[in-house]
């Protein structure tokens, strides 16, 4: 039986709340390039963008801005499932090559996803910096890996799902806990 | 030891009469109902099975000499008598051919030895099979091998002058030409049967008017000189029409079909499977029908297995790589009784003629050609017409087993056969060797 | 997928998602660092029964970019080149651990016997067997069209109504056979068009149409993609046709056709090309050839199909 912890409106100030954390940190939008990871993080990249957009009216436009980044090709368990269908990355225009890139993603789990995202950006270029940013931490870490940028924490046990719905993908807006 | 006299109870005759057939000293001394048996007679039960004049293959590749690893006279014998085959007419594409008096007269030895069936060696019609100048077909035809067929079986006599030569020559000898049609400029490096699937798969054709072209040739000859043709392995419509029609303008031609063009067609070999890669090819469902009509209608006058053993590795690679031929004594009475005889297209009275007294009248094998009359030699086979089942390996008694029927479903399992007398099969079980030389005596 | 044998057998769906994974490779192609580590750990064999250059490279620098480690096989003239170690040839690079074998042989049917076999396990691909298929070749001919027809957008597109005719040696070409279904199977028209010789037989219950004729054909259908086979001289020798003149004459694409051709109309040509003969220089060098553009999508293809060949867990056999 799935249960909710977060609802629209928490998923909403989640993403406000980060987007201006964001902007603190790199001290505005300069310089700045936010890489959603396929598919749900490509979703939150692109609101956290719009929001970046709102708040600094000064920001690159969304294009320049925002991008996704696939990672499939570079998962250490690609032999352990079915082929898996790579999507495609797109890199704003300005490339990453002196940016701070925000990795955005919706669960930060084993921190694996994470370790081919950084390898498929070290292929891309050479940001100045690399930060990240997840909806939501559930814990059990299998990597030195942490978030800078964390929109709910939610300690779970290992038998325990997480499921996010996004309205473009999937219809519906919630964050549930299943177990 | 198996007494030699043996009581076959309750068998239906080819004529569909049921007769208690009492064998006895390599005779069948009556067959009729309410037979008496003298002491000591062995009775089988034959109830419900079709006894058959012992089944006469005209065409056998056995391989020896030359090619024993393949198959020996002794291999392919037993596998004769397991297919209820009491006589095999052995060809001559062996190593050393069969083109002189000593290689023919050493193979029907073997046979002898063997003594599961008669072995008739076929004599090459030219030296070395080259196709040049004509082999000494008249020492082989009066050796004691008695030579009657002659064939350069699995190359054709191509040369026009050479082949009226030879059906003019061996006229001398009541002797008959078995030619295998298949011209050879038309069919160089051919690797089935020509048409969209060979367009498809990529492999190189072998059109079907490279065999009817020169049936037509031959029977043309055949007819000028007033000679006997016999044509091996029919596999095309086109062929069985040039042949009906030179039985109607009276040409001296028979002919022949194997099992397998009766049953397979190349759509088979999709699969690249090189088992069923064979010499003439599977063709297509038409004409597998139109072989059917041929042989149901007379035109077609014998089945003959073109067994051609070959050793694991010429069928385990690739299509172009593999060799040519398919076993099939153990399954030749299976594969006529499922596409003739269950179809309607021939009765058991069609079957003795096609598999054993038509092929034994055209090699002149006069022992083999009987029905049952009383003194006749008691060469005899008994097969089990409601048997149903799935063709497995474990049937083969050669030495090769690339037969394409595993796992296929065939009617009709051979029981016995005799062989003069002497049962060579046994409820399904082959005699031991040595044992059958015995019988022959 | 377990093998890649034929493009007969690939459904549209099958067919543009290997176009789309190509599109992915393509874009991996266009970055400074060219490779990705996504085969690393799996041994990739080119297993080369016939003389190819061109498509041996071509799948090295594939399964490089995926890093892969590759092993090179070349069997011809060596003491594998006969048709009964092909067993042999297969069990020992079982032994070796490959992944994936890339095998080109001159015997149709070739990697089919090799895949149903249970001789090994890995995945096989077919890198162009006999006269039968290539069907690298045409899914990088497929995806060379997509993306000269919808330049940018090409992602998740077919060829529908797309009029490709193919001209030359059809007889003995697995290009054109692979093509021929492929373009079918993703919707396109094809007109083949060679020297009645030179047209397989039975060819009639075929979905192509044909014609002996290839100026009649360029005026009747118009066609958007032009595709010129490699005419082989020992065809010559075989009296297929009478010689090379005749044939340019008839059936190359001479500056004069490459005119009446239209501006829009691409060519194209799987090389290695006779120059003058089935094609001139200026057709060959135009703006409208994609040779070279099919060379460097050949690469994507091939990472395209040994990626989802060999990246996930091995498919149960069916
Ligand atoms: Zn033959």
């Amino acid at each position: 039986m799935a249960r909710t912890v977060l609802q629209q409106a928490d998923i909403a100030r989640a993403l406000t709340r980060i987007s201006h954390e964001i902007l603190e940190s790199n001290r505005g939008a300069d310089e700045l390039v936010l890489l959603g990871i396929p598919t749900r993080g490509a979703v939150l990249a692109e609101r956290i963008g719009a929001e970046i957009g709102r708040i600094e009216p000064s920001a690159a436009s969304a294009a320049d801005l925002v991008g996704s980044l696939d990672i499939t090709m570079y998962r250490d368990d690609l032999a352990k499932h079915p082929t898996r269908t790579p999507a495609p990355t797109q890199v704003p225009r300005r490339g990453i090559d002196g940016a701070t890139v925000v990795l955005v993603d919706d669960v930060l789990y084993s921190g694996r996803t994470i370790r081919a995202a950084l390898d498929a950006l070290n292929d891309l270029g050479r940001p100045r910096a690399v930060r990240l940013a997840v909806l939501v931490d559930r814990g059990h870490r299998e990597l030195p890996i942490r978030a800078d940028f964390v929109g709910k924490n939610l300690p779970t046990s290992r038998d325990e799902r997480i499921n996010v719905h996004l309205t473009e993908i999937d219809g519906a807006e919630e964050v549930t806990i299943e177990g | 030891m198996t007494s030699s006299t043996h009581l076959l109870k309750g068998a239906t005759l080819p004529s569909g009469a049921v007769a208690d057939i009492l064998v006895q000293d390599g005779r069948i001394m009556s067959a009729a109902l309410g037979t008496s048996a003298p002491a000591g007679t062995t009775v089988v039960d034959a109830e419900g099975l079709v006894a058959l004049p012992g089944l006469v293959d005209l065409h056998t590749h056995l391989r020896e000499p030359g090619f024993e690893q393949s198959e020996t006279v002794l291999t392919g014998t037993r596998a004769a008598a397991a297919g209820g085959f009491t006589a095999v007419f052995a060809m001559a594409n062996t190593q050393p051919v069969a083109d002189t008096a000593g290689v023919v007269e050493q193979v029907q030895a073997l046979g002898r030895a063997a003594g599961y069936a008669t072995v008739r060696p076929i004599g090459a019609v030219t030296v070395g099979l080259a196709g040049e100048r004509l082999s000494e077909i008249g020492a082989m035809a009066q050796s004691r091998a008695g030579v009657r067929v002659f064939s350069d079986d699995g190359k054709c006599v191509h040369d026009s002058l050479l082949m009226r030569r030879a059906l003019e020559y061996v006229k001398t000898f009541d002797g008959v030409i078995a030619q295998h049609a298949q011209d050879p400029r038309l069919t160089e490096n051919a690797q089935m049967n020509e048409g969209a699937l060979s367009s498809e798969l990529g492999l190189k054709g072998w059109p079907a008017v490279a065999e009817e072209s020169i049936i037509a040739r031959d029977v043309l000859l055949a007819e000028h000189v007033g000679a006997r043709l016999h044509i091996c392995h029919l596999s095309t419509a086109g062929s069985v029409d040039v042949v009906r029609w030179a039985k109607a303008r009276g040409v001296q031609v028979t002919a022949e079909a194997t099992p397998h063009h009766l049953l397979l067609t190349e759509e088979l070999i999709r699969s690249y499977d090189a088992r069923y890669k064979v010499n003439p090819p599977l063709r297509r469902d038409e004409d597998v029908q139109a072989l059917r009509e041929g042989v149901a209608d007379g035109t077609i006058d014998i089945i003959a297995t073109d067994h051609a053993p070959h050793p694991r590795e010429s069928k385990e690679c690739e299509w172009d790589a593999a060799a040519f031929g398919m076993v099939g004594l153990e399954s030749a009475l299976p594969v006529v009784q499922t596409a003739l005889v269950d179809t309607g297209l021939l009765d058991w009275a069609g079957v003795a003629r096609v598999l054993s007294t038509a092929p034994a009248r055209i090699g002149r094998l006069d022992d083999h050609s009987h029905s049952f009359e009383d003194g006749a030699p008691a060469n005899i086979t008994l097969v089990d017409p409601a048997a149903s089942s799935s063709f497995a390996l474990d049937r083969l008694h050669g030495r090769s087993t690339n037969t394409p029927y595993e796992g296929v479903t065939l009617s009709g399992s051979v029981r016995w056969t005799f062989h003069h007398g002497y049962p060579t099969l046994r409820d399904g079980v082959l005699a031991p060797a040595g044992d059958t030389a015995e019988g022959m005596r | 997928m377990r093998h890649l044998l034929s493009t007969r057998d690939l459904t549209r769906d099958q067919a543009i998602h290997i176009l789309d994974v190509a599109e992915d490779m393509a874009d991996v192609q266009t970055r400074e660092v060219k490779k990705l580590p996504t085969l690393r750990g799996k041994t990739v064999v080119n297993l080369f029964f016939e003389d190819s250059t061109r498509t041996r490279i071509s799948f090295e620098a594939a399964a490089k970019r995926l890093s892969a480690d590759v092993i090179t096989f070349s069997a011809k003239g060596s003491s594998v080149s006969k048709g009964e170690s092909l067993k042999d040839t297969a069990q020992t690079l079982a032994a070796m651990g490959a992944d994936g074998v890339v095998i080109r042989h001159h015997a149709s049917g070739a990697p089919q016997v090799l895949a149903q076999s249970d001789w090994i396990d890995a995945g096989v691909v077919n890198a162009g067997d006999g006269t039968h298929e290539h069907p690298t070749q045409a899914l990088l001919d497929a995806f060379t069209m997509r993306r000269r027809l919808h330049p940018g957008s090409s992602r998740g597109k077919d060829l529908d109504g797309v009029r490709v005719v193919i001209v030359g040696d059809i007889l003995h070409s697995r290009v054109a056979r692979s093509n021929l279904w492929l373009l079918r199977t993703l919707g396109a028209e094809v007109t083949f068009v060679a020297p009645a010789t030179l047209v397989p037989f039975g060819v009639g219950s075929w979905p192509a149409a044909v014609s002996f004729d290839l100026d009649e054909t360029l005026r009747s259908i118009r066609p958007d993609v032009l595709m010129m086979l490699r005419i082989q001289s020992e065809r010559m020798n075989a009296a297929y046709f009478p010689n090379a003149r005749e044939y340019a004459r008839q059936w190359g694409l001479d500056d004069e056709r490459l005119t009446a051709l239209g501006p829009d109309s691409i060519v194209m040509h799987p090389g290695p090309m006779n120059r003058g003969l089935e094609i001139s220089a200026a057709a060959a060098d135009s703006a409208q050839s994609t040779v070279l553009e099919q060379v460097a999508n050949g690469v994507s293809i091939r990472m395209a199909v040994l990626y989802l060949l060999l990246s996930g867990e091995r498919e149960a056999l069916a």
